[in-house]
C-alpha cells in the first residue's frame, strides 16, 4: 500500500506487491475501425468455456447479447443513430436506391457532408482492468486478485458469491452467474498470457479494432490515431480511460470512441467508490460515537 | 436514445443512454441484507441496552437485552449465509482481514460481536442451574461478555453504512456522511424499542428520544439535500416505505414520551420503534437499488461533475 494505493495515478502490479513486475499489458480499442462482426464475443466464449447467455432477440438493434454480463466478457454495442431529424427522414416518400454492390468504399461517389442520413456506432465493450479497481478493493475473500500483468482476475474456487464486487464496478462489468452463484468477469486471457499469447478476442478481431500489448505502447498508438481521425475531419474522436488521472487512475482496457461515453453504455466519469472510503470510515466512527454517547447519556439521566 | 425525466422533482433533465440500460449494476442482493441491515442493528441496539441494564442493576432490562441481542444475531448470521452465491463458502470471508473492504472488516465486527453476545446471553441461565460451579462463574463471565459485546456494537451498527455506501450506486454512496448516522439512531431506536416492551423505565425512553432524533435527522438530510440523488429515496417504493418508517417513528417516540403512565401504551411504542427501524433499512436498500437500475442516476451527476457544476476533488489529505 502506498500514498496513492486507493486514488490518483499509479501502477498496479508494483503496488500489489510484484518487486520485478512485467509491463502493464492491455487493451486499445479502436471502435472506428469495428465492424460489428462479434468475433471477439465468440472467440472470448470459446476460449473461457463460457456458457450461453440466451438466445435472445433484444429488437433494439442488431445488439442482441445486451451487455456485459457474468456469461459475455466481451460485448459488442451497436447503435444507430440518425444524423439528422430521423422523422423527416422517414417521411420521406420513395424508397431510396442504395447503389449496386461495387468495389468502391461506400459512399466514395457522393460528395462529403450528404452521405448518409444515420451512421452506425459499434464498440467491443469489456473489463476495464482499473488502475483502481472497486471489485477489487471490496472483495471481502481476496478471490479478485491484481496479476503481474496489472491486470484484475477473480479466482473462481475462492469467490463465494458475496456480489459486493458486482455493486462496487463503476462501469457494471463484474456480474454473478445465475446457477453457480460466483462472480465472472473478462480475466484479460491470464491464462494465455502467462504463455506469451495474445488474448483470444484481439487474436480473432479482424479489422484490429482490439489491440493488444503493453499499455504505454498503446497509449502512444492512440494518441497517434486520434491526431490521424481529426486531421481526417472526424472531429468527434475521443479516448476513454487513457487518462492516469481520472477517477480510476486510468484503464488497462481503454477505448477510442465517435460519440459520448453514456451512448455506448459507458459512465462518463467514473470515480472508484473506496476514493472515499477513508472518509466513510470517519462518518462512521463519528456515528458510533454519537451512538455510545447517546447510551451513556440515557442511563446516566435521572433514574425517575 | 435520449430520454426525458419525467418525475416532478428533475428539471427536465435530459441524458443520453444505451436503449436506456443500467450503466452501473445493481447489488445481487435479496431482501435479506436489507433484513439484515435490520436485525444487525436491532442486536447492536438491544447489546447496549443490556449493558445499561447491567451497569444501572436493571436486571430485567439486561435478561431481555441480552437475549434479544443473541435473537437478533442468530437471525444475522442466517441472513448473511443465505444472500451468498456460495452459502458453503462463507468461512472464505474469514481467510483474510480487508481494511479496503467493509464486507471483512464488518465480518470480523460480526465474528467478534456474535462471540461476545452468545455468551451474555447464556450466562442469562445461571439462575436456573444447580449449584455449580458453572453457576459461579456464569454471571461474570456474563458481565465481561455483556460489555464486551457493547463495546463492539456501535461499530457492528454503523459499519453497515459503509457497507452500502462504498460501492457504485449512486443513491447510497452519495449519502455515505449522513447514512452512518441513520443507521446508529435506527438501531438505537430499536434496542430501545425492546426495552420499552419489556422495562420502560426513563433511560430507554431518552434512548428512544436520542434514536430516533438521529434516525430522522440523517434521513431527511438524505432525502433532501443530494440533489438528483434524493429522489430514489423520495419516489417508489422506497418513498413510500421511507414515508412509512417516519409515522412509525414520530409515533413510537410520542408514545414513548407521553405514554410514560401505560405499560401497554409504552409496549406499543417500542413495538412502533422496532417496525419503524425495520422499515427504514429496507426504504434505503430500495432507494439504492432503484438508483443503480436507471442510468440517469449514473449519468446525470457524473455529466454535471465534468461541467464543473459541482466542485468533486479528491478530498483533502
Ligand atoms: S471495470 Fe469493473 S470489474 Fe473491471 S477491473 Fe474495473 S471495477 Fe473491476
Ligand atoms: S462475489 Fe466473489 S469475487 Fe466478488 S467480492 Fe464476493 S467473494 Fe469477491
Amino acid at each position: 500500500m502506498g500514498i496513492n494505493s486507493l486514488y490518483g495515478p499509479l501502477d498496479p502490479a508494483p503496488d500489489a506487491g510484484y518487486p520485478d513486475a512485467p509491463p502493464r499489458m492491455g487493451f486499445f480499442t479502436d471502435t472506428s475501425v469495428c465492424i460489428g462482426c462479434k468475433a471477439c464475443e465468440v472467440a472470448c466464449k470459446t476460449w473461457n468455456a463460457i456458457p450461453d447467455d440466451g438466445f435472445n432477440l433484444l429488437g433494439h438493434s442488431y445488439d442482441n447479447t445486451g451487455g456485459l454480463s457474468a456469461d459475455s466478457w466481451r460485448h459488442v454495442a451497436f447503435i444507430e443513430q440518425p444524423a439528422v431529424d430521423a422523422l423527416a427522414a422517414a417521411g420521406r416518400p420513395e424508397p431510396q436506391f442504395l447503389g449496386m454492390p461495387g468495389t468502391t468504399l461506400p459512399g466514395e461517389s457522393v460528395p462529403a457532408g450528404s452521405r448518409t442520413d444515420f451512421r452506425w456506432l459499434m464498440m467491443s465493450n469489456v473489463c476495464k482492468h482499473c488502475t483502481h479497481a472497486g471489485c477489487l478493493d471490496v472483495c471481502p475473500t481476496g478471490s479478485l486478485f491484481r496479476t503481474e500483468f496489472g491486470t484484475v482476475v477473480v479466482q473462481e474456487d475462492i469467490c463465494n458469491g458475496c456480489g459486493y464486487c458486482v455493486a462496487a464496478c463503476p462501469y457494471g462489468v463484474i456480474d454473478r452467474r445465475e446457477d453457480d452463484g460466483r462472480a465472472w468477469k473478462c480475466t484479460l486471457c491470464y491464462d494465455r498470457l502467462g504463455d506469451g499469447l495474445t488474448p483470444a478476442c484481439a487474436q480473432a478481431c479482424p479489422t484490429e479494432s482490439i489491440v493488444f500489448g503493453e499499455l504505454s505502447e498503446l497509449h502512444a498508438r492512440a494518441d497517434e490515431r486520434v491526431a490521424k481521425l481529426h486531421a481526417d475531419g472526424v472531429g468527434s474522436a475521443r479516448l476513454y480511460g487513457h487518462d492516469q488521472d481520472d477517477g480510476v487512475g486510468g484503464d488497462g482496457a481503454f477505448f477510442l470512441l465517435l460519440d459520448e461515453p453514456e451512448v455506448y453504455g459507458l459512465p462518463p466519469d467514473p470515480i472508484v467508490t473506496t476514493r472515499d472510503l477513508p472518509d466513510m470510515w470517519k462518518r462512521a466512527g463519528l456515528a458510533a460515537l454519537a451512538m455510545a454517547a447517546s447510551v451513556a447519556v440515557s442511563f446516566l439521566g435521572r433514574r425517575g | 436514445m435520449s430520454r426525458r425525466g419525467d418525475r416532478p422533482m428533475v428539471p427536465r433533465a435530459e441524458f443520453r443512454s444505451y436503449y436506456g440500460q443500467p450503466i452501473v449494476r445493481p447489488a445481487p442482493w435479496t431482501h435479506d441484507i436489507a433484513s439484515y441491515l435490520f436485525t444487525g442493528g436491532l442486536a447492536a441496539g438491544s447489546a447496549l441496552l443490556a449493558a445499561g441494564g447491567q451497569l444501572t442493576r436493571r436486571p430485567r432490562l439486561r435478561r431481555t437485552g441480552r437475549v434479544a441481542a443473541l435473537g437478533a444475531v442468530a437471525a444475522s448470521g442466517y441472513f448473511l449465509v443465505a444472500d451468498l452465491g456460495r452459502p458453503e463458502r462463507f468461512l472464505n470471508m474469514l481467510r483474510v482481514a480487508k481494511p479496503t473492504s467493509p464486507m471483512s472488516m464488518g465480518t470480523w465486527i460480526f465474528s467478534a460481536f456474535s462471540g461476545a453476545a452468545g455468551v451474555a446471553a447464556v450466562a442469562e441461565v445461571a439462575p436456573l442451574l444447580p449449584a455449580s460451579f458453572l453457576r459461579r462463574v456464569l454471571p461474570p463471565a456474563g458481565a465481561v461478555a455483556g460489555l464486551g459485546a457493547a463495546a463492539v456494537a456501535p461499530a457492528l451498527a454503523t459499519y453497515t453504512a459503509v457497507l452500502l455506501a462504498d460501492t457504485a450506486t449512486p443513491s447510497w454512496h452519495v449519502a455515505y456522511p449522513e447514512l452512518p448516522f441513520v443507521f446508529a439512531g435506527s438501531a438505537l431506536a430499536s434496542g430501545a424499542g425492546v426495552g420499552l416492551i419489556a422495562d420502560p423505565v426513563p433511560a430507554t425512553r431518552r434512548m428512544a428520544v436520542l434514536g430516533a432524533a438521529l434516525e430522522l435527522y440523517g434521513a431527511h438530510r438524505i432525502e433532501t439535500t443530494k440533489g438528483i440523488l434524493s429522489e430514489p429515496y423520495a419516489t417508489g417504493r422506497a418513498g413510500r416505505l421511507l414515508r412509512v418508517g417516519r409515522a412509525l417513528t414520530a409515533a413510537g417516540v410520542a408514545g414513548a414520551v407521553l405514554g410514560r403512565r401505560s405499560r401497554v401504551v409504552s409496549a406499543l411504542s417500542g413495538l412502533s420503534l422496532l417496525a419503524a427501524s425495520a422499515v427504514t433499512r429496507f426504504g434505503i436498500f430500495e432507494g439504492g437499488m432503484a438508483s443503480a437500475r436507471d442510468p440517469k442516476y449514473t449519468v446525470l451527476p457524473q455529466r454535471e461533475r465534468l461541467a464543473g457544476r459541482v466542485p468533486d476533488g479528491p478530498p483533502p489529505d
